[in-house]
């Protein structure tokens, strides 16, 4: 109860579809008045119905939420899933149709940087207007100039008209006002999408800070996955104006992607998948792919290995071939590859087996999938890819349980592990 | 440290505006008026001088067109000083009201943004235009003391502390027709056209550039139900101590005055919250 930040209670926006009202006084006055006299608007437009208008829409439908103090809470979901809606609201530009919600502590609202910057003012003084629209006093900002002039980068330009700024100048300097605020509750709608990737982590650095450091609670929106993971805590998707997770930033991560889990499938016809060229299974070709085990679906632990039977035919003698796996992360993260040494010869007209196995030891807990490539190696030992079915085969990891690795967070570690230490 | 808890709600009281608030955004409203200045005269060669020439030219015009060529009768007091005081009263209202006539349409931008009391916004802008007309104010002052010295027929007396009474209320009912004409505009642009047009109209309505003299009997009380006709009459007996002190017509203004202010913050108060919505 006592480090409650935020706490949203059934929130609820509702929009109305269509044009709201006629747009001039005397258009909405002759419409009333058709309607007065049962005739038609004179002022409705062609194709327009009774459907389309007065519609109602709700771009955030029931929202409930609470965010504990300290935490960084990403906000994803598509466009118009009702993410910026949010924002707005709980920054009070907008108040909701129904529901409440409750903000502990000052708010610090990025919606946009530079808000109210006037081209006309010179940094500095933009920086005391920008700082007062924000909620700060004149006292606050003169302990902070100087801070804030040097996370600008912009000190040599700081007394110069902001008109005179290049643009990436200018969001340095509104985003160092707004780093530089003193409020417990900071929202931000996808500020970080300006200003070049140095200055962008330098930015995340400093949100980090906040969040863990100084416990400020952050509410971040955005579409760049990576800062999302970079910067949260905790992740909500939004769609359709209703929060459908809530939790683990990966997972929401996951959700959001629309990836989804891919089917477990023991076994893959290939001999019709898409190839990403006519050059690929040509004349040699992947036929099909299978688990050997007799497994009913791709589901592994780590200390087991995952072997399979493949399928190659081919029409030409294929003097030396090989093949790799490339593993990725369901959340197309690429992890690494599995190689063969030379699978031998194939001979022209012939449809051969093979049977081959992966050890699992060195991935982490997760879904994985891979693509199948076979190449041919000349005599120099360069590799042409010839057959490469263009089919995501899925499967997952669990863990053994036998303890003999740490609690996993693919946040920071990735998903492969890359061996033991060795105490000498 | 304390615990500031803000609350969401779907909609707020008619009256109610987070005044204490307000205190803390005090620097943002000097910030406003600030920049209102800079933007205002950035790049100019006269700078501030053109509050000074601006009432100072319009003075000139109406001692012209209106004094000279049309002989209208400023009560035996010079006309120069009559038509500076006359404006500089005038034009503060109508900075008051054409000032706050569009706060919602042409900040849409940064009310989208940033939260912030809106209405710090209006209240910058009549502070700004205070200072337009305190230099104007001067101006007419000394031009006053000058023709009172040399006993061309103006009295300054205790009348004059009517002055600051005059101002606040010219304020109040500039910010209230502007704040509700700026809460229409959000969803009906006409009125943004009417507005300039009818502080125009509004102005000959007023006693501004002829004295309340000129009509008598029924005219007279017709022009009287004006709010602004007792302010500007009562503005130039307290600085000139020309014509009669209007005291039941004035007490009507003021009732008017303080119900305009009224409806205009209640509207104020309701569109805030919505008008990004519709704006």
């Amino acid at each position: 109860m006592e480090n409650i930040a935020v706490r949203i209670d059934h929130l609820s926006k509702e929009y109305r579809l269509g044009t709201i009202g006629r747009e001039t006084l005397s258009a909405e006055l002759q419409s009333k008045w058709a309607k007065i006299r049962k005739k038609e608007d004179p002022n409705s437009r062609i194709g327009e119905d009774e459907g389309t208008i007065g519609k109602k829409f709700w771009a955030l439908d029931d929202i409930n939420l609470e965010i504990h103090k300290g935490e960084a809470v990403g906000i994803i979901g598509h466009n118009g899933a009702g993410k910026s809606t949010l924002l707005k609201i709980l920054s009070r530009v907008t108040a909701p149709t129904k529901g409440n919600a409750e903000l502990h502590g000052r708010v610090a609202s990025m919606l946009e940087v530079g808000t109210g910057f006037h081209p006309e003012l010179t940094g500095r003084e933009n920086i005391y207007m920008n700082g007062a629209i924000l909620g700060m006093s004149k006292k606050e900002v003169d302990e902070k100039i100087e801070d804030i002039i040097e996370f600008s980068e912009c000190r040599q330009f700081i007394d110069t008209p902001v008109k005179r700024y290049s643009s990436g100048m200018y969001v340095k300097l509104a985003f160092a006002v707004a780093a530089h605020l003193d409020a417990e509750i900071m929202i931000m709608d996808e500020v970080l999408a300006v200003g070049d990737i140095k200055f962008q982590q330098k930015c995340l650095g400093k949100m980090d800070d906040a969040a863990q450091g100084e416990g400020k609670t952050v509410l971040y929106v955005s579409h760049n996955m990576s800062t999302i993971r970079q910067l949260c805590t905790r992740c909500i998707v939004l769609d359709h104006g209703k929060i459908v997770f809530d939790g683990e930033v990966e997972k929401a991560i996951d959700i959001y992607s629309d990836i989804g889990r891919g089917e477990l499938l023991p076994q893959y016809d290939l001999s019709d998948a898409k190839r990403p060229s006519l050059e690929h299974g040509k004349h040699t070709r992947i036929l099909e792919w299978k688990l050997n085990d007799g497994r009913k679906t791709a589901d592994f632990f780590n200390n087991e290995r995952l072997s399979f039977d493949m399928c190659i035919k081919t029409d030409m003698n294929e003097e030396r071939i090989g093949m790799y796996i490339a593993i990725c992360h369901e959340s197309s993260i690429p992890v690494g590859i599995y190689q063969t040494n030379s699978m031998g010869r194939l001979d022209a007209g012939t449809c051969k087996w093979f049977r081959m196995s992966l050890d699992l030891d060195r991935l982490a807990p997760g879904v994985y999938y891979f693509e199948l490539d076979v190449f041919r190696m000349n005599s120099l030992g360069n590799a042409t890819s010839v057959d490469h079915p263009k089919k995501k085969i899925f499967f997952e990891i669990h863990d053994a349980g036998d303890n003999k690795y740490i609690q996993w967070q693919r946040k920071y570690y990735g998903s492969a592990r890359l061996g033991e230490i060795v105490i000498e | 440290m304390e615990d500031r808890i803000i609350y969401i709600k779907p909609k707020t009281g008619l009256l109610e505006i987070e005044w204490g608030n307000l205190l803390s955004y005090k620097d943002l409203i000097f910030l406003f008026v600030k920049r209102s200045f800079i933007s205002k005269y950035k790049q100019t060669i006269l700078g501030p001088l053109w509050f000074l020439i601006n009432p100072l030219i319009t003075s000139f015009i109406y001692t012209i067109v209106f004094g000279k060529i049309a002989g209208l009768s400023t009560e035996g007091v010079p006309q120069l000083a009559f038509y500076l005081c006359s404006t500089a009263i005038w034009q503060y209202f109508a900075a008051c009201f054409m000032g706050n006539a569009n706060t919602f349409v042409d900040n849409a931008g940064i009310f989208g943004k940033v939260y912030f009391p809106r209405i710090t916004m209006p209240i910058s802008t009549v502070i700004f235009s205070l200072i337009n007309f305190a230099v104007t104010f001067l101006l007419s002052c000394a031009i006053n003391i000058y023709y009172a010295f040399t006993g061309q027929g103006i009295y300054i007396g205790i009348q004059f502390l009517l002055v600051p009474l005059l101002l606040v209320q010219t304020a109040l009912l500039g910010l209230g027709c502007g704040i509700i004409v700026s809460s229409l505009t959000t969803k009906y642009r006409d009125l943004q056209v009417l507005v300039s047009f009818g502080v125009q109209l509004w102005m000959y309505a007023t006693p501004v550039v002829y004295s309340s003299s000129v009509f008598s009997g029924k005219a007279r009380q017709l022009i009287m139900l004006n709010p602004m006709s007792p302010i500007v009459c009562n503005y130039r007996y307290a600085m000139l101590g020309c014509g009669e002190f209007e005291l039941k017509s004035w007490a009507f203004s003021w009732v008017v005055t303080l119900f305009i202010s009224l409806v205009g913050i209640v509207m104020f108060n309701r569109v805030e919250k919505t008008f990004m919505d519709l704006v």
